[in-house]
């Protein structure tokens, strides 16, 4: 019978050994890898990071059906979207760079730590070369930084705080969607010429970091105009019933009320604010009016009648009469029922952007793919002329304000659109002081990340 | 002055909710001893009996309206409900517009099942089981019945309005004296605390006034001798157990006008309603009607601007900061009778 001695000196050894054999496929591969995941068959991994559980499952879900038509298109399937209408024609529909689509995805939940590790996740498990979706800046921004980190692109989904493309920007990072300051610059105009110069607003924001810069945003071109702000308070994430924050603006000489809120919440502060009568009330002699500044067509269902008349802004409407929405409204419309999203048609636009640059700069390295949105003008995509800026890594289009309709044909017609705001009524400087830290310091992009 | 009778006034709705679903757990405690997490999403459920009732109110046929096209360009689908053929479309449109007081009707019988399927079911196994399973069961249960509600109706909250004769606000300001005071309240709120009050008189007229309610309280008081006086006290508070969920489900009915419902409203009020049981105190049934009242005002008041100037973020905790000062200077509740989960 053999004997078998465990040794202090052995095991550190045999540790040693397996240690250095278990690391070596790593080390191989490292070396042959120019970037993360780099494709080495046939096909191409996307992870697609939505919300499939949580308060913004409706919204995650629509992204989901964007990216499944996006990837169709891709690889050659169903009509061809905007693929048609795109002005830059480096995509063939045979995939990207000759390689098949395929795509995984992940819960983000709408929580930070959930999506990155479902981003984690398909990157390190499932081979995802690039990750996008979202419908939150909380997520964006920590999604966004793993990919940093990680060495993929991120193309976020909805996300319209400043900080994504300002504070939290990363050379990894780009964003299609408009954000807050945009919001406000393309609303306060209109809401001065539909409401005149002098008026009182009391915000209610939602206390985190969208509804900060939201409010921001708004307060300063609005106060441009000539509009005071009497008084601003927070208001929980979490809160369902708002009456007891619509009680005060009741006692307030405030005339107009913003609610920086999003989804759920908005649908319930608008609800109660209605339900307490603002919209009938007459202040310092003007009617009592109500304003949205980022309004979801999918949540606002939930406020019924109570979006009637009132004003805000959207990324994109399907009811658009260009070449590019028409497609995009056709393919989605023909294939699913009913019309996309702003959320839907934010993703697809990212996704071929996305595939755009990879063809244009003839690789999946980030670096290369980074250089080729850097910058990059296009059009055709349903927002007219648009620049992803190489300095922060935004894109600058035209800017719908919209307001709820009176008289809706469908449950899908709740917004119209009041005004398209020309981009450069919009456009800020990279070190805008809306777009810099706590200290008011500009930060800097950094640099692209290709991973191993 | 205005402003604190504002907030009174809209604590009450808010506590008038609270009160509900506190009366219903501190009932299935008191009767069952259980602890029921599950009890939100009984709240939910009720809301959603009202969401379904309009959409059965509202079930259509597709009718082609050559004239108007729909977002394709195709001719305009619209949808007539099934229920303009039978009525009439005038006394259609009438009997859609009460859906959530029609609601009341159609909730009690499916509540009263749905809870005893629950007790039945699944909570009867538990009874003999510590406090802890009972919690980590019923909160289960509560996730498995939102997630069954969100594959059936989605996570966006569904609109689902008052009569028109109740929409709107009115100067309560004026009722007092104080015109133009802007102490403007609207009506379905008030109808919501009126509904409460009449459930919760109901609930205590019901113990109080009935051999059934006088029996099932002995049984609360001391089930054993109850059981030897060879009355069926099991059967009983299985009975209470569907009067529990039908007034949970109930409060979830008139809830919806005030809020559009969605499948998680359960979670956001079921927290709340284990505080102020506590507050009041394990299994009295006075003190969970009071501290719900009491809670829900206190919340309205820490919104006030005044109070949010002077201590910001006091809105978010005030409901705990009171349960622990309730509950270092008075551990069992404001009105806990001793012995209550102290075994």
């Amino acid at each position: 019978m053999s004997k078998f001695e465990l040794t202090r000196r052995g095991l550190i050894k045999s540790s040693a050994v397996v240690g250095a054999g278990l690391a070596m496929p790593t080390i191989i591969t490292n070396s042959a890898n120019a970037y993360t995941n780099e494709p080495k068959g046939g096909t191409v991994t996307l992870g697609f990071n939505v919300p499939q559980s949580g308060p913004y499952a409706d919204e995650g879900a629509d992204e989901l059906r964007a990216y499944e038509l996006a990837v169709e298109h891709l690889n050659g399937g169903g009509d061809g979207g905007m693929m048609g209408t795109f002005s830059s024609k480096a995509l063939k529909g045979n995939g990207i760079l000759g390689k098949k689509v395929e795509f995984v995805t992940g819960d983000t939940q709408t929580k930070a730590d959930a999506a990155r590790a479902s981003a984690k996740s398909m990157i390190e498990k499932d081979g995802a070369i690039m990750i996008t979706g979202g419908s939150s800046s909380g997520v964006a921004v920590a999604v966004q930084a793993l990919c940093q980190e990680a060495g993929v692109i991120f193309m976020a989904g909805l996300t319209h705080s400043n900080d994504t493309t300002g504070k939290d920007k990363k050379a990894n990072g780009f964003r299609h969607f408009f954000n807050s300051y945009m919001s406000g610059a393309a609303l306060a105009p209109v809401l001065a010429k539909a409401y005149g110069k002098d008026r009182k607003a009391y915000h209610l924001t939602a206390d985190y970091n969208w509804g900060y810069t939201t409010e921001e945003a708004v307060k300063s071109s609005t106060e441009e105009m000539g509009w005071e702000t009497v008084n601003s308070v927070k208001t929980p994430l979490t809160q369902t019933d708002f009456s007891s924050y619509i009680a005060p603006v009741l006692q307030s000489d405030a005339d107009v009320l913003v609610l920086n809120h999003y989804g759920g919440n908005m649908v319930n502060s608008l609800t109660n604010a209605v339900q307490f009568g603002l919209r009938d009330k007459l202040v310092n002699g003007k009617n009592f009016e109500i304003v949205v500044p980022l309004y979801s067509r999918l949540m606002a269902r939930g406020a019924g009648d109570n979006v009637k008349g009132i004003f805000g802004s959207t990324n994109w409407h399907w009811s658009l009469s260009d070449e590019g929405s028409k497609a995009f409204v056709k393919s989605f419309g023909e294939k699913y029922g009913f019309p996309p999203s702003q959320a839907a048609h934010t993703v697809y636009c990212q996704t071929l952007l996305y595939a755009d640059a990879a063809e244009r700069a003839g690789t999946f390295n980030p670096c290369g793919i980074a250089e080729a949105l850097e910058g990059f003008e296009f059009d055709g995509l349903g927002n007219g002329k648009t620049l992803y800026r190489a300095e922060d890594h935004q894109c600058f289009k035209d800017v719908l304000v919209v307001k709820g309709k009176e008289n809706p044909t469908s449950e899908f017609d709740i917004l119209e659109v009041v005004e398209v705001t020309p981009v450069d009524k919009v456009t800020y400087a990279p070190d805008h002081p809306q777009m810099r830290d706590g200290d008011g310091n500009a930060v800097p992009i950094g640099t692209c990340n290709p991973g191993t | 002055m205005e402003a604190i009778i504002l907030q009174i006034l809209n604590g009450l709705d808010k506590g008038s909710a609270y009160a509900l679903i506190a009366l219903g757990l501190t009932l299935i405690f008191g009767t069952l001893g259980v602890v029921n997490f599950a009890h939100g999403a009984l709240f939910m459920i009720g809301a959603f009996c009202a969401v379904t009732l309009s959409r059965i109110l509202t079930l259509s046929h597709e009718v082609i309206d050559p004239t108007k096209t729909d977002f394709l360009g195709k001719p305009l689908k619209v949808d007539v409900p099934y229920i303009y053929n039978l009525v009439g479309e005038s006394a259609g449109n009438v009997i859609i517009d009460w859906a959530v007081p029609l609601s009341i009707l159609f909730a009690i019988p499916i509540m009263i099942l749905v809870g005893f399927i629950m007790e039945r079911g699944l909570i009867r196994h538990f009874y003999k089981r510590p406090h802890a399973d009972q919690i980590l069961v019923t909160f289960g249960l509560a996730i498995v019945l939102q997630e069954i509600i969100k594959y059936f109706y989605g996570a966006n909250p569904i609109p689902t309005p008052a009569p028109e004769v109740f929409k709107g606000s009115f100067d309560f300001g004026a009722m007092l004296g104080l015109e133009g005071a802007g102490i403007i309240y609207p009506y379905w709120r008030l109808v919501y605390f009126a509904f409460a009050t009449v459930i919760i008189g109901g609930v205590f007229s019901f113990l109080q006034f009935t051999t059934f309610g006088m029996v099932v309280r002995a049984g609360m008081a001391d089930r054993e001798t109850v059981g030897l006086l060879g009355i069926n006290i099991d059967k009983r508070f299985t009975i209470m157990f569907g009067l529990a969920a039908a007034v949970a489900g109930l409060a979830g009915v008139m809830y919806t006008p005030i809020n559009s419902p969605n499948y998680h409203m359960g979670m956001d009020f079921l927290v709340l309603s284990f505080v102020v049981v506590v507050v009041g105190g394990m299994g009295s049934l006075s003190g969970a009607v009071l501290a719900g009242f009491m809670l829900g005002i206190l919340e309205s008041f820490a919104s006030m601007t005044v109070v949010l100037e002077t201590l910001p973020g006091i809105n978010q905790i005030i409901i705990y900061l009171v349960a622990m000062i309730v509950l270092l200077t008075r551990p069992r509740g404001l009105m806990g009778k001793a012995g209550v989960m102290e075994e």
